[in-house]
């Protein structure tokens, strides 16, 4: 079994925002194209030109949501490794190639220690490791560490692909363990969300919730008198054209 | 086991080089960083500088890297040797390929250049392609508009001087209410979702209007499940409620639209002896020219004209729209919303136009001379695309959308629409449509165009279409971009005459791209008694082994968009911002590693061989060598070419000689230019006087255009006069009725042809999913993995009543097809809706794929359920499933009845597999270019 480390200095995470994620996978493939190209090995695709299967590291997923008032609502649910505080695919991890960094939080797999045995996919609740099928080794979210910290890439593209590439802006990195960052403040005035918390996993990510939906008529007591008739007697659109002309 | 942390290297070296160009798996057309390693491409991103996607990618983009290694890419000229549709070619050279064009095209071009029918699908070249038609002097060209949203664009143009994508957007950073209309996930699509991200960011409201809850819908604030082909009615309920309540921009309207002009007796409207537009000024009472300087228009005027009183523009349109027909009660019940609701809407649209008005402190001069202090933002905007398009009631749904927005004093305001250069334009910046093909010589204009009235259709002296799509005619008089989607079915039926080649480019007309598949299959193979083809020669161009591949004679294999030249150019469909003018090149940033060629260099080359004028000098010798040269060289007027950035000595932007450096200069600059327009002139353009004259230094016109907005449309009321028997070019009398209804001057909603449809009553759609929409299709080896399969989503209600689960199959039967498809429930969709996702579905032998892939399956089509025609109605006459005014394929029409079905192995119906040119792609992909 592999030990988690007690503490981290950082906890680097994403923040995702389902009010905004119009459910594009612009982050799925990005992901794929950047993660295929660099850290371990390439994110691999079986049968690609039959009935396909390849390795991805995030993934969007749609859900339907019927409300017991109204109309049925669509939230696009991006789901990527959540970099757990609690971490349990390291802790079942038996040759020690699954952990947790020290300094930021990232959960990687040391692939050259993975021997493909797959229980850290069984132990994560989320469903967020995939085994690559020609590597024979466990591949996940890195959070693109071969990114944010590379001093050959401009500062500003010191982000996961994903964030990068996002159109919406529906998807944030930074520090969680700095209250003043830009995801720890999202998070607090958007009421962030952790995913199963249940699971007592204490993931890093977070989800922002969508806003309520379909409101607009139960304004209608504020609206109703903008829409008040300018004269209800025939012919007294015209009149009050005439006036409104003269006060122009 | 304790943790055991290794060092990693943070800092890998990402690639060798950054070649930045310009996307193509899109209409969007974003800057893309194409990375390379060991002069592979390796990884592809978005370019932060780029004025379309600042930096953003969507999947398509990044997927680009898969659609230039895809399997599916064609290797050399092919020609066929087995008859069409098995797919068996022999591999030629290209001195043989373009000798066989030239001995096919060469004659036709000398003796009836009207033979050749020339249709481009995703093509982005079209300014060039438009060109090389027009020099060849066939009337038969335009590309896909017709089938995809020629109703917005034109509905537009007639309108405002412009539509909505590639003529404008949303004022992102202003606006507090985005009302987005129908199917919008198609065009414009990294700015829309940025600008999404930008209004929620903002707080700003969302309304969807569209029958499905997907995508953009999903993230709105509200949703409304709109019947299919009711967006007309409920635009025109909100006018309704809107000028009910005074809540209209009457300053506006008066200043910037024609709702102040006379409509004389005969529905046009008074002028003066010089064809100027008449309007009273409210000071003194004296009928004076629109553009007097100090004038205050009164649109409560009336005055008698020729013995009659004659009203305002304005006073029409406001007892028209103030009628009870247009209560939010009357139209509740066929557009499948609640009037309570519809009322919300247009209280919240009064609300923030009015009560959340806000100034901007920048001074400007109109065009009558008239200094303003500051600029007023009504922060309304709209947006809507090919859902509204695809019906044929859709130019008038367009129409009224853009009415709504002018009443409401968005257009050009701050926080509303805005214009992107070269728009604004007007109808009258436009040319008419050209189309007197003469032997050996070329048209005498460019073949699409905007007709002012019946006096500039292309009829001969009979009254018959001279163009083989019959665009331009009584039929669909305003079909600015033609009709793709008659081409195939007008050239096998000999009408309006028989043509001898067929020549087209990424249109995909033998499966997704043409309604009634099957029937346009055996059309491409359908012989004569002699044995020969009735459409003779088929000339096709692609990079992909494509279902039409298998119908064509001769295949000239494209490249991918990496390994070409290209020009965004303000000629054509550019990547302008509404604050700068913008134009882009793609460029090879690798060599091709099969005997392909750009289509627009073998263009190139075919009109060299043939002399076509315009390619070639008075002594025979041509002008250009390939696209890149034409590119660069090529003057459409003096000093003004394809591309606007580094003209001259490299320092003029717009106008100046060609410059030798030119493309040097983009590929430096990152594949494209950008011009910005002052700070004085980016907002209220069609009347703005700095922004006509940065218009007018730029080169986009000669001269400065200010002009009104046209709420009543004098075009449209010429042809209806025409059907009530006035004027020397009379219809025929079978299409009087419809063009009387259909060329209404103001925007009208109208029940589209039902002939058939008894005992269909749900309606039946389908768009692309975001990650595919309007690719050009490789079958992406990454992206099929996110849409490989398409189910037909049924409502719950409609699962319910025919008993259906997740997973059962249903016959979906119209009046003129039956398929039999998987079904999956969806609640949030429209109650009497179903849908799917559009061509996903692929013939077995095409794209390289393997028999075993879903979208050959299980994947299906909802165009078999899709007829070109309406069903005949007894009077022998073909009538096109087209919008009356545009001839836009009404797609989104569609009635149809479903029920359970046995379960199927396999979607029906079932296609035989076509014979490939390509070998089947791999088993397995380990992507990496190796360091």
């Amino acid at each position: 079994m592999t030990q988690l480390p007690e503490k981290t200095d950082r906890k680097l995470g994403l923040v995702i925002d389902l009010d905004t994620c119009v459910g594009c996978h612009a982050c799925v493939i990005s992901c794929k194209g950047w993660n295929t190209e660099n850290y371990g090995a390439p994110l691999s695709d079986q049968d690609p030109y039959g009935d396909a299967s390849g390795t991805f590291l995030n993934r969007v997923h749609s859900y339907e949501v019927q409300p017991e008032q109204g109309v049925a609502q669509l939230i696009h649910f991006p789901k990527s490794c959540l970099h757990c505080q609690d971490a349990p695919c390291v802790t079942v991890c038996p040759t020690g190639a699954s952990y947790k960094r020290v300094e930021d939080g990232i959960v990687l797999v040391n692939e050259s220690d993975c021997i493909g045995c797959g229980l850290c996919a069984w132990a994560c609740p989320y469903g967020a490791r995939e085994l690559d099928q020609a590597a024979g080794v466990m591949k996940k979210c890195t959070l693109c560490v071969d990114r944010i910290y590379n001093d050959t890439l401009p500062q500003e593209d010191r982000v996961p692909a994903c964030v990068r590439t996002c159109p919406a802006g529906a998807r944030h990195f930074g520090d969680f363990a700095d209250p003043d960052s830009n995801v720890s403040r999202l998070t607090a005035e958007r009421g962030g969300m952790d995913l199963m918390p249940e699971q007592g996993t204490a993931p890093v990510n977070k989800y922002l919730p969508p806003r309520p939906k379909d409101q607009i008529a139960k304004d209608i007591d504020v609206l109703a008198p903008l829409l008040a008739p300018v004269d209800e007697n025939p012919g007294g659109f015209l009149g009050w054209l005439d006036k409104a002309l003269e006060k122009l | 086991m304790t943790t055991h942390q290794p060092v990693l290297d943070t800092s890998p070296k990402v690639s060798d080089e950054i070649r930045r160009t310009t996307c193509y798996m899109c209409a969007c057309r974003c800057g893309i960083n194409v990375h390379m390693k060991q002069g592979k491409v390796a990884y592809i991103e978005g370019n932060r500088d780029h004025p379309v996607n600042k930096g953003v990618l969507c999947a398509k983009g990044s997927a680009g890297i898969m659609q230039h290694n895809a399997p599916s890419r064609l290797r050399k000229p092919l020609k066929r040797v087995g008859p069409r549709g098995s797919g068996e070619y022999r591999e030629i050279s290209w001195d043989e390929a373009i000798s066989t064009a030239v001995g096919w095209l060469a004659p036709l071009h000398e003796t009836a250049p009207h033979k050749l029918a020339f249709f481009t699908g995703r093509d982005q070249s079209q300014s060039f392609t438009s060109y090389w038609a027009q020099n060849f002097g066939t009337p038969n060209y335009a590309a896909h508009g017709g089938f995809c949203s020629v109703n917005m664009a034109t509905a537009g143009i007639y309108t405002m001087g412009g539509a909505f994508w590639e003529f404008g957007q949303p004022d992102w950073e202003h606006t507090k209410l985005l009302l987005l209309f129908g199917v919008a996930e198609d065009h414009d699509s990294n700015p829309i979702k940025m600008g999404l991200g930008r209004i929620k960011e903002r707080g700003a409201r969302v309304v969807g209007v569209n029958p499905i809850r997907t995508g953009y819908n999903a993230v709105a604030d509200d949703w409304y499940g709109i019947t299919p082909g009711t967006d007309g009615l409920l635009v025109m309920s909100l006018i309704h409620c809107l000028l009910k309540a005074g809540k209209v921009d009457l300053d506006y309207l008066a200043r910037w639209t024609n709702a102040p002009a006379l409509v004389a007796p005969d529905g046009l409207l008074h002028r003066d002896e010089n064809d100027k537009l008449l309007v009273v000024d409210r000071a003194d009472g004296v009928l004076k020219p629109f553009d007097t300087k100090g004038i205050r228009p009164d649109l409560a005027a009336t005055r008698d004209i020729d013995g009659a009183t004659c009203r305002t523009v304005f006073q029409h349109l406001s007892e028209r729209y103030l009628s009870s027909d247009h209560a939010p009660e009357a139209v509740a019940e066929r557009t499948g919303l609640s009037a309570k609701r519809i009322r919300a809407l247009a209280g919240e649209l009064a609300r923030v136009a009015f009560d959340e008005a806000f100034e901007i402190n920048q001074p400007w001069t109109d065009f009558r001379g008239e200094t303003h202090a500051t600029m007023t933002g009504r922060p309304v905007a709209m947006h809507a695309m090919r859902g509204v398009s695809a019906h044929a009631n859709g130019f008038q749904t367009c129409r009224a959308i853009h009415l709504l927005q002018i009443l409401l004093g968005t257009v050009e305001a701050p926080g509303g629409f805005r214009f992107k250069p070269p728009y604004p334009k007007p109808v009258e910046g436009h040319p008419t449509p050209h189309g007197q093909g003469r032997p050996g010589r070329p048209l005498d204009g460019p073949h699409l165009g905007f007709p002012r009235g019946p006096e500039d259709l292309l009829l001969d002296d009979a009254g018959n279409p001279k163009r083989i799509d019959k665009a331009f005619s009584w039929e669909n008089p305003l079909s600015a971009h033609g009709l793709m989607h008659m081409v195939i079915s007008n050239a096998h039926a000999g009408d309006p005459y028989r043509i001898d080649t067929l020549m087209m480019y990424m249109a995909n007309m033998a499966w997704n791209s043409s309604m009634n598949t099957r029937g346009v299959i055996d059309m491409l193979t359908a012989r004569n008694d002699d044995g020969g083809y009735v459409i003779p020669r088929i000339i096709y161009s692609d990079a992909y082994s494509s279902e039409m591949v298998a119908y064509a004679d001769l295949i000239l294999p494209d490249t991918t968009y990496l390994e070409r030249h290209d020009c965004i150019s303000l000629l054509d469909r550019p990547i302008c911002e509404a604050d700068a003018a913008a134009d882009a090149i793609r460029w090879p940033v690798v060599e091709p590693d099969r005997d392909v060629r750009g289509f627009q260099s073998v263009l190139v080359q075919l009109a060299n061989r043939i002399g076509l004028p315009g390619f070639v000098e008075s002594d025979g010798t041509p002008k250009w060598t390939d696209y890149a040269d034409y590119m660069v060289n090529h003057e459409r007027r003096p000093g003004v070419g394809p591309l606007m950035g580094w003209r001259g000595e490299g320092d003029s932007t717009g106008r100046g000689a060609p410059n030798p450096q030119q493309l040097n200069r983009y590929i430096e600059n990152g594949g494209f230019c950008t011009h910005h327009i002052p700070d004085t002139a980016q907002y209220y353009k069609p009347w703005n006087a700095g922004y006509q004259d940065w218009a007018v230094n730029l080169g986009l016109y000669d001269s400065p255009q200010p002009y009104l907005f046209s709420l009543w449309s004098e075009p449209l009321r010429r042809f209806q006069r025409a059907a009530e028997g006035h004027g020397p070019h009379q219809p025929p009398d079978h299409l009087r009725e419809r063009l009387k209804s259909a060329m209404d001057p103001l925007p009208v909603w109208y029940e589209t042809d039902q002939t058939g449809n008894d005992g269909f009553t749900v309606n039946a759609l389908t768009q692309r999913p975001m990650a595919m929409y309007h690719s050009w299709g490789s079958q992406n080896a990454w992206l099929r993995q996110l849409h490989g399969h398409n189910p037909l989503y049924v409502p719950t209600k409609l699962m319910r009543q025919h008993g259906l689960q997740d997973g059962d199959w249903a016959r979906v039967t119209s009046p003129h097809g039956e398929i039999t498809v998987p079904v999956m429930e969806m609640a949030a969709l429209n109650d009497n809706t179903v849908w799917t996702w559009n061509a996903i579905g692929k013939r077995k032998g095409a794209w390289a794929l393997h028999d075993n892939a879903p979208e050959t399956a299980k994947g299906f089509l909802l165009n078999h359920l899709i007829h070109e025609l309406l069903p005949p109605r007894g009077d022998g006459l073909r009538w096109a499933n087209s919008d009356p005014v545009t001839g836009q394929a009404a797609w989104f029409d569609l009635k149809v009845r479903i029920e359970k079905a046995p379960p199927q192995t396999e979607s029906q119906p079932v296609f035989p597999p076509t014979g490939s040119p390509v070998p089947d792609g791999p088993s397995e992909l380990v992507w990496k270019v190796a360091d």
